[in-house]
């Protein structure tokens, strides 16, 4: 069981509190109108699925309820830095 | 004194004799013995049978890696199949019985002819059964059932109870031999919190066989009970003997099954069985020690015949002689401190058959015979003899085949660092091509296991002084300066050399490689010359490995065979990747009270117990246990159901909605996310009104639905499907929280605080009337919203219709539920009121074509799917899913629709889930859709379902096939609202 630490309630907690929400980064277009049926389809389904280092949200949801993102790496499933939504992603070390 | 227990020594009770059983028959022990060094005191090595070939077998080991001696505990629902009786404890009254034999372990009728041996070779399971068709069935699947397998599960369900921990520390040490002692002796030394685990009834490892060592002057079991009191003084150590480490996970999340009562004549009524730790450790020393390799030759799996290494421990610990006169098969010189223990014993060594040419280690002045081999054995329940043979200068098999005979026949292959929780933990193996052995690598900056050490055999370190140097330094705390420390170490024997593979000279055949899952050498280079060139595919096609002990004595062998037969070095061929549990773990220790009635919470509304008193029949809703139908003494069920929505109908009904998901809306923006989150439009709808709202997921498809009502401008109470509210309530929040922040709106789930009180049917407002205050009821219109009194009690008084009929739907605090309910039942018996449970329910709603998202709905269903375009706010620029909603597919012909199918009035109703066809159904015909819902209905006397059909809208008149069990029915397609399509009974 991973342990998470939560941005928000700044503490390190068992990953039973919380639920994984997908990739990260990945924003809703402003006007979804204006969006092509391709860029549209790749927006709703087409996601990364690296060897390495990934930005996946999560929520707190056993917790403070919030949403945020952590970069995961997938070989070794160590999370190597958490940080609130809306921030970019910060720079870390593979 | 049974005839192979020595006259003193053994760490075991002499003053008390155990009884037990095995197959029936009486033996003695004593406490400290396991079932395994009390057989062998009795003279007994016959232990089981094997897995295919029903040969014989006997302890190979004296501990957890052991393949062959597999028993089964206990009677009853207390009979537990598969131990190994090297780890089961005596007690007094045990009573064992041996596996996977018929009629019995001496004679056993599978093993007589070898009836199956020519089917079961290398790739048998894809090979054998591929012809001719049905065999499989009729012969092959009874015949391998009967012959193959182990042990039988137990009789009834597991009386006992199990419990689960979870624990912190500083610093865990696993295993508690001399580098864990070691460890956690340094790493305690300043007062940390540490734990020190081992899978064996009593701490040491090695240092319990170690006879002539001396530590710091002194005795190797008097060091081991000094550290051992040392540690249990220090406040801060815990020490669990009986505890498993099983499983090594991320962030040194570590899993211990601790056995608390296996070992126990009687135990305390009450007591747990098992406790399984969820422990999490700063940091992780491993000191899991190695284990000793057999040498594969041909039938090296007779009784008797056994590690060097297990023998030295049968000694030493429990003073039991494993044979009287011993040929060694050396590889290692850690087999020559055996032979010196057994000849001090009085075990005569007929001979040593020493692999190496030369042997540099101290000999004690055996009979030790450089360069020759042991290539195959005689004897029926017991070695008889060993067939040595010199090894040949320039060509295998150089020499005369000598028969020596024995009744104990050692392997000294030499020893396999256990990798099996470093490997878990994602750490990574790397071969160390010198001494043939994967040890613990390093680690690329960010893939390392955090704090997690190995120490001692584990890491290839061997020797008693290096182990405790090894250890001791890996159990110092980090950061602090390294203290050095070494320990004078007389008197042992390090392991060194070792060989693996088939030894020269040795045919294949019959040379057993993993004798749990009676594998070969002969079936690996088969598999080889069959193609196979990953030892991950060698693996699945041999099934070496993949027995319950997961190849602890055979892996290494078995890649040696397989790397040989390619012609490539070891570590081209792969290694199989260790998997958690270490050794087997009860499921009663994972379920731990999760069982029986604490299985899964249960979620009961505030009128349970009114309904439970009425007669109920409850159904499972998720975790809500909610009424399905109130019958009448002696009624049927569907005839309750029947009457039940007769009742609402003609009169009234009473209904328990509680279950509904309830979130509130508050804010200034909250119209505004509402906006954004239902297809509706919000904006204009008043204070005191509802409407429907129907939830889209971005993709466009229908994800829920419910009545949201407007309590103020800044208010809306939602609903939500019963089943549906959490995720509804988190894709609320994961939109306001990060594509939406900009609104001022605020969400809580409120489900739990509202008791539901539906009241339905023409006499509902009668009913309610008397004990509404605030609310003109005359005035008050369908889809409006109330804060109001209803008897007494503060309420939301909803008026809506899930039945068609007049509606109202009394919300109170749940802690007044039960009093508002009887107030209505009380006001309602004179106008005929009835309860009614979900399937009435389920039946009215059908009637008026109002859907159920998840049974009518399967996630691929859009609005207009549905009929419901109505639902979707035109002028609104954006919702979520709208956008998806004009995606090619979405608006292609062929889409499912939403339908009624109305059958002969006679006939039964169809089954849910029955697929549709366009003609009288035959093979290989296209289903063009399916039925969603289907009941019998009262009201209209006939059978109605609802149904999603390919371009239903444009087949409504037209003819339609439902295959049924017992032959196809025939449907008409009509829309899906069946009773009051113009909705006249809505104002009662
Ligand atoms: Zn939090």
């Amino acid at each position: 069981m991973l342990l998470i630490r939560c941005p928000v309630c700044a503490m390190d907690r068992p990953e039973l509190e919380f639920r994984h929400a997908g990739q990260a980064h990945v924003a809703r277009p402003a006007d979804p109108g204006a969006v092509d049926d391709a860029a549209w389809a790749a927006y709703l389904y087409l996601r990364d699925n690296p060897k390495g280092v990934v930005a996946e949200r999560w929520r707190h949801v056993h917790g403070c309820g919030r949403f945020f993102n952590a970069l995961r790496h997938t070989v070794s499933d160590r999370i190597l830095a958490t940080y609130p939504a809306g921030a970019s992603r910060p720079e870390v070390a593979p | 004194m049974t005839a192979f227990r020595l006259p003193s020594g053994g760490r075991i009770d002499r003053g008390r004799t155990l009884r037990f059983r095995f197959d029936g028959r009486s033996y003695t022990g004593y406490p400290g013995d396991t079932l395994a060094s009390a057989l062998l005191a009795n003279g007994v090595h016959l232990m089981g049978r094997s897995f295919k070939y029903h040969r014989p077998r006997g302890p190979v080991s004296a501990g957890a890696e052991e393949p062959n001696a597999l028993v089964a505990v206990g009677a009853g629902a207390r009979h537990t199949p598969n131990l190994r009786a090297t780890q089961v404890e005596l007690y007094d009254g045990l009573s064992a019985t041996s596996q996977n034999r018929w009629p019995s372990l001496a004679f056993d009728a599978g093993a007589a002819g070898g009836l199956l041996a020519p089917l079961l070779g290398a790739g048998f399971y894809y090979k054998t059964f591929m012809a001719p068709g049905g065999a499989w069935h009729r012969l092959y699947e009874p015949a391998i059932r009967r012959a193959a397998g182990l042990g039988t599960v137990p009789g009834g369900p597991d009386p006992d109870t199990y419990t689960q921990r979870y624990a912190h520390c500083d610093v865990l040490v696993v295993g508690a031999g001399p580098a864990g002692l070691a460890a956690a002796l340094a790493a305690s030394a300043n007062g940390a919190r540490v734990f020190l685990v081992d899978e064996q009834a009593e701490c040491g490892g090695g240092l319990l066989a170690e006879p002539e060592a001396l530590i710091e002057g002194k005795a190797a079991a008097a060091w081991l009970a000094e550290a051992l009191a040392a540690l249990a003084a220090r406040p801060g150590v815990t020490i669990l003997p009986r505890t498993t480490a099983f499983g090594c996970f991320a962030q040194n999340f570590v899993g211990l099954a601790e056995r608390l009562t296996d070992h126990l004549a009687a135990p305390l009524p009450g007591l747990a069985r098992e406790r399984l730790w969820k422990l999490r450790a700063g940091r992780v020393v491993l000191a899991t020690g190695a284990i000793e390799r057999p040498l594969v030759f041909a039938a090296n799996d007779r009784p008797g015949i056994m590690l060097a290494g297990a023998a030295r421990g049968y000694l030493a610990r429990w003073a039991v002689k494993p044979g009287t006169r011993a040929v060694l098969a050396v590889a290692d010189d850690s087999g020559y401190a055996a032979a010196r223990d057994l000849a001090r014993a009085g075990v005569a060594i007929a001979a040593i058959a020493e692999l190496r040419p030369h042997v540099a280690c101290e000999t004690f002045g055996l009979p030790v015979r450089p360069a020759t081999a042991v290539v195959g054995s005689i004897g029926r329940l017991r070695v008889a003899a060993a067939d040595l043979r010199p090894i040949g200068g320039d060509s295998v098999g150089g020499g005369g085949v000598e028969r020596v005979p024995c009744d104990l026949l050692l392997m000294a292959g030499g020893w396999t660092p256990s990798l099996h929780l470093f490997s878990q933990a994602r750490g990574k193996p790397v071969f160390d091509a010198a001494r043939a052995m994967y040890l613990p690598g390093e680690h690329r900056p960010g893939e390392a296991p955090d704090g997690l050490a190995s120490a001692g055999a584990c890491r290839g370190v061997f020797g008693l002084a290096a182990c405790l140097e090894d250890g001791y330094a890996a159990g110092e705390a980090r950061g602090g300066p390294a203290t050095g420390r070494r320990f004078a170490v007389s008197g042992d024997l390090p392991p060194a050399g070792g060989f693996e593979g088939l030894v020269p000279g040795s045919p294949a055949r019959k040379a057993f490689v993993d004798f749990q899952n009676d594998v070969q050498a002969a079936d690996i280079t088969q598999a080889v010359r069959e193609g196979f060139r990953s030892i991950e595919h060698v693996k699945r096609y041999t099934t070496t490995g993949m027995a319950t002990d997961q190849g602890k004595t055979s892996n290494i062998n078995a890649l040696a065979i397989a790397a040989g037969a390619l012609g490539r070095p070891m570590p081209a061929v792969g290694l199989t990747t260790f998997r958690m549990p270490y050794t087997p773990v009860t499921f009663g220790s994972f379920a731990g009270h999760a069982r029986g009635e604490l299985f899964e919470p249960v979620r009961r509304t505030p009128m349970h117990a009114w309904a439970q008193a009425r007669g109920a029949v409850f159904e499972d809703v998720g975790q809500w246990q909610r009424a399905h139908h109130f019958p009448a003494p002696g009624e049927a069920a569907a005839d309750a159901v029947a009457r039940e929505c007769r009742a609402v109908r003609q009169r009234a009904g009473l209904f328990d909605a509680s279950t509904l998901g309830k979130i509130e809306v508050v804010g200034p923006d909250a119209a505004a996310f509402l906006d954004r989150l239902y297809t509706n439009s919000w904006a204009r709808l008043a204070p005191g009104r509802c409407r429907y709202g129907l939830m889209l997921n971005e993709a466009g498809f229908v994800m829920d639905d419910g009545v949201v009502g407007r309590l103020a401008a800044d208010r809306f109470h939602v609903t939500t499907t019963s089943s549906g509210a959490a995720a509804v309530l988190h894709h609320m929040e994961d939109y306001l929280q990060t594509e939406f922040s900009d609104l001022r709106c605020w969400l809580t789930s409120v489900t739990e605080q509202w008791a539901v009180i539906a009241v339905q049917g023409p006499r509902a407002r009668a009913i309610v009337a008397p004990l509404v205050e605030g609310v003109d009821l005359a005035a008050f219109a369908h889809m409006s919203v109330a804060e109001c009194r209803v008897a007494g009690f503060p309420a939301r008084l909803f008026r809506v219709s899930f039945t068609g009929e007049l509606g109202f739907e009394i919300n109170v605090p749940a802690g007044h539920g039960q009093a508002v309910w009887e107030a209505v039942w009380a006001q309602g018996k004179a106008h005929g009121l009835e309860p009614y449970g979900t399937e009435a329910m389920h039946v009215l709603r059908a009637e008026k074509g109002y859907i159920v998202v998840g049974q009518d709905t399967d996630g691929t269903v859009t609005p207009d799917d549905l009929g419901l375009s109505w639902a979707i706010g035109k002028a609104k620029p954006d919702f979520v899913g709208r956008r998806s909603l004009t995606r090619p597919d979405m608006l292609a012909e062929g889409r499912m629709q939403l339908v009624g199918l109305l059958t002969d009035a006679a006939s039964a109703p169809l089954e849910e889930g029955a697929q549709i066809t366009a003609a009288p159904p035959r093979t290989g015909m296209a289903a063009i859709g399916h039925v969603t819902s289907a009941y019998r209905s009262a009201t209209l006397g006939r059978p109605i379902a609802l149904a999603l059909l390919a371009d239903g809208r444009a087949r409504i008149g037209q003819t339609v096939h439902i295959p049924m069990p017992g032959g196809s029915l025939a449907a008409t397609v009509a829309g899906p609202v069946f009773h009051d399509p113009e909705g006249a009974r809505l104002d009662g």
